[in-house]
């Protein structure tokens, strides 16, 4: 990229406001790998083990050993590429990334440069006002993880913890085509989606499943060249990336319009405190001395490998949507959501199937399910709520068993564990829908008793303000049959009885 | 291609070897002889030849995905000068 100088960038009406500058954004995505072993040894990948009980004598570079790569590391990076559209190459040579840090037994990382797995591709985002855009993908390469560095204090030392070194991973490296933050949030979004679905990656962001390093540099809107950039590193949450982001953009124009330089560097972000510092100046570190790993052999992908792991691709999220929203009638929007993330489609697809109501279904699954999961902080495939059962409730609203009202009230239960199945719920608690004529006319008359002032108030205002006046008594009417009551016979009754 | 000391002193950084200032002539000199032997074979036309990652002739086994590890920490730690909580202590690393 080239670099251009403040004085080159000045212009008459310097200093520019924010809305003549543009934003340029590239990323460079780690996906943790959903394998059961390291890339290149056989010991375990489980996350959240006892520190360096899963780092082997390969993963920690001790003499004498010799990687084995794993073919599952292979076959998912393989399908990442099959699910962007970009070509695969077939012959893959590991490279040795040297430099020197504790958590890196080796003393290099072994990766790939001239020759990467999956070729260029590209990835179609969603914005909020609906319009979409093309984000491509330069490359995606094969390679290990680090461990971890702790720097708590242990007595003035470093505390290294290798069960993460050698853990497989794909970096995506994109173009710089998005423009601001919430294409880059759209397309990270997109991209955890693309790799849930898949089915290579947990996408558990938290435990570090997915880190986005976001490349940024501004410059002034018409001009071809780009601006110096900077890289923001291992950012592990949405939120914290379009803040990194939205600050790292200010403090260059700032810095510019100041008469400064912006340095190529890395930078670090820390969401917890909303702070941003730089790390190292990239100059000397740069020199990796990249060189073919002589441990490890060309890995060649046969068309059969090709042909076999295309067979087993699943439905994509885009190709998902468009059936959820031509084949089921659901709105784009919430097709979007749906559609996002694979556990959560799977369980709105189980829930209208069962159910045969797909737009009860996607409301009770973007609703009460996600609003629940939420509140406790838990994934759907953890809800207490199965998609069966989900489903069961789902018929006896349908079915006119059940008020909608009761029917949170039966979610509520279920989600409690307080029985098995909607039917146990509303046998056990009584909460079948009133419809009895009688037991509802008894029930209104006692409301009607009860707010008599509120009667008289009702006769004596005009019709036309009758019809707002009215929720008052179905609300006390539908609260003395705690929810039970049919709304729409409440109404009727009361209609008439005060109309009277 | 040559090499003179300043810039044998940056590789031997970053290889973290260390060469006394008194070594750094005679191994510049040492090391641009090797060089003058690949500028040699450079001469060597390889317009046709497919470049070579590895010098056998063939392609990498790969393994299944079963966890073939079982833990080893202790064992593997009783070579580390300093171990605590099961972690590795070095000396203080900060970005």
């Amino acid at each position: 990229m080239s670099q251009t100088t403040p004085s080159q960038l000045k212009t008459d009406n310097w200093p520019l406001s924010t809305d003549q500058w543009e934003t340029v954004i590239g990323l460079e995505i780690h996906v943790q790998l959903a394998t059961k072993t390291k890339i290149f040894s056989g010991a375990s990948t489980a996350f959240g083990a006892e520190p360096n009980t899963q780092a082997c004598a390969v993963d920690l570079g001790l003499p004498g050993v010799l990687p084995v790569v794993n073919e599952e590391a292979i076959n998912m990076a393989i399908k990442f590429g099959l699910g962007i559209d970009a070509e695969i190459n077939k012959v893959n040579v590991f490279e040795r990334k040297n430099y020197f840090y504790p958590d890196l037994p080796k003393g290099y990382q072994t990766t790939q440069l001239e020759k990467p797995i999956v070729g260029a591709g590209h990835v179609e985002i969603t914005l909020k006002d609906g319009s979409t855009k093309t984000v491509r993908i330069h490359h995606a390469h094969l390679e290990e993880d680090a461990g971890k560095s702790l720097h708590e204090d242990y007595h003035g030392m470093s505390g290294i913890d290798l069960n993460r070194a050698g853990t497989p991973l794909i970096e995506i490296v994109t173009e710089p085509d998005m423009r601001n933050a919430e294409e880059a949030v759209a397309f990270a979004k997109k991209l955890h989606s693309i790799v849930t679905t898949l089915g290579i990656c947990d996408g558990e962001m938290s435990q570090g499943s997915m880190r986005f390093d976001v490349n940024v540099s501004v410059r002034p809107k018409g001009q071809k060249e780009l601006g110096t950039r900077t890289e923001t590193k291992n950012l592990n949450s949405f939120k914290f990336m379009e803040a990194a982001i939205l600050k790292e953009v200010e403090r260059q124009i700032d810095l510019i319009e100041d008469g400064g330089d912006v340095i190529q560097e890395t930078r670090l972000y820390n969401g917890d405190t909303d702070e941003a510092r730089s790390m190292r100046s990239k100059e000397e570190a740069n020199d990796y001395r990249y060189f073919p790993c002589p441990d490890l052999l060309p890995v060649l992908i046969e068309d059969s490998r090709l042909e076999k792991l295309r067979a087993e691709m699943p439905e994509m999220p885009d190709a998902k949507k468009a059936r959820f929203v031509s084949d089921l009638g659901l709105s784009e929007v919430d097709a979007e959501i749906l559609s996002g993330d694979q556990a959560t489609a799977a369980f709105f697809e189980t829930a209208a199937n069962i159910s045969g109501d797909a737009r009860l279904a996607s409301n009770w699954v973007l609703g009460e399910v996600s609003k629940s999961l939420n509140a406790n902080s838990i994934g759907i495939s953890e809800s207490p709520v199965t998609a069966d059962m989900l489903a069961g409730l789902i018929t006896r609203i349908k079915d006119n068993t059940i008020t909608g009202k009761v029917a949170k009230q039966v979610f509520e239960a279920l989600w409690k564990g307080d029985g098995k199945n909607a039917d146990e719920i509303i046998e056990k608690q009584d909460l079948r829908k009133v419809t009895d004529t009688d037991a509802i006319e008894s029930m209104i008359d006692e409301v009607l008793v009860a707010n008599a002032q509120q009667v008289e108030n009702y006769r004596a205002a005009p019709p036309e303000k009758r019809s707002k006046m009215i929720g008052f008594f179905v609300g006390q009417a539908m609260r003395a049959s705690k929810g039970k009551a049919d709304p729409g016979m409440v109404n009727q009754m009361l209609k008439e009885k005060l109309d009277a | 291609m040559a090499v003179d000391a300043s810039e044998i002193q940056k590789v031997a950084n970053l290889a973290r070897l260390s060469i006394d200032e008194s070594q750094l002539e005679t191994t510049a000199d040492t090391i641009n002889r090797i060089l003058e032997l690949v500028d040699q074979m450079q001469m060597v036309k390889t317009d046709h030849v497919e470049p070579l990652a590895h010098p056998l002739d063939a392609t990498q086994r790969l393994r299944k995905d079963v966890v073939s590890e079982e833990n080893n920490r202790e064992q593997l730690q009783s070579c580390a000068p300093v171990v605590e909580d099961g972690l590795f202590l070095v000396p203080k690393v900060i970005e």
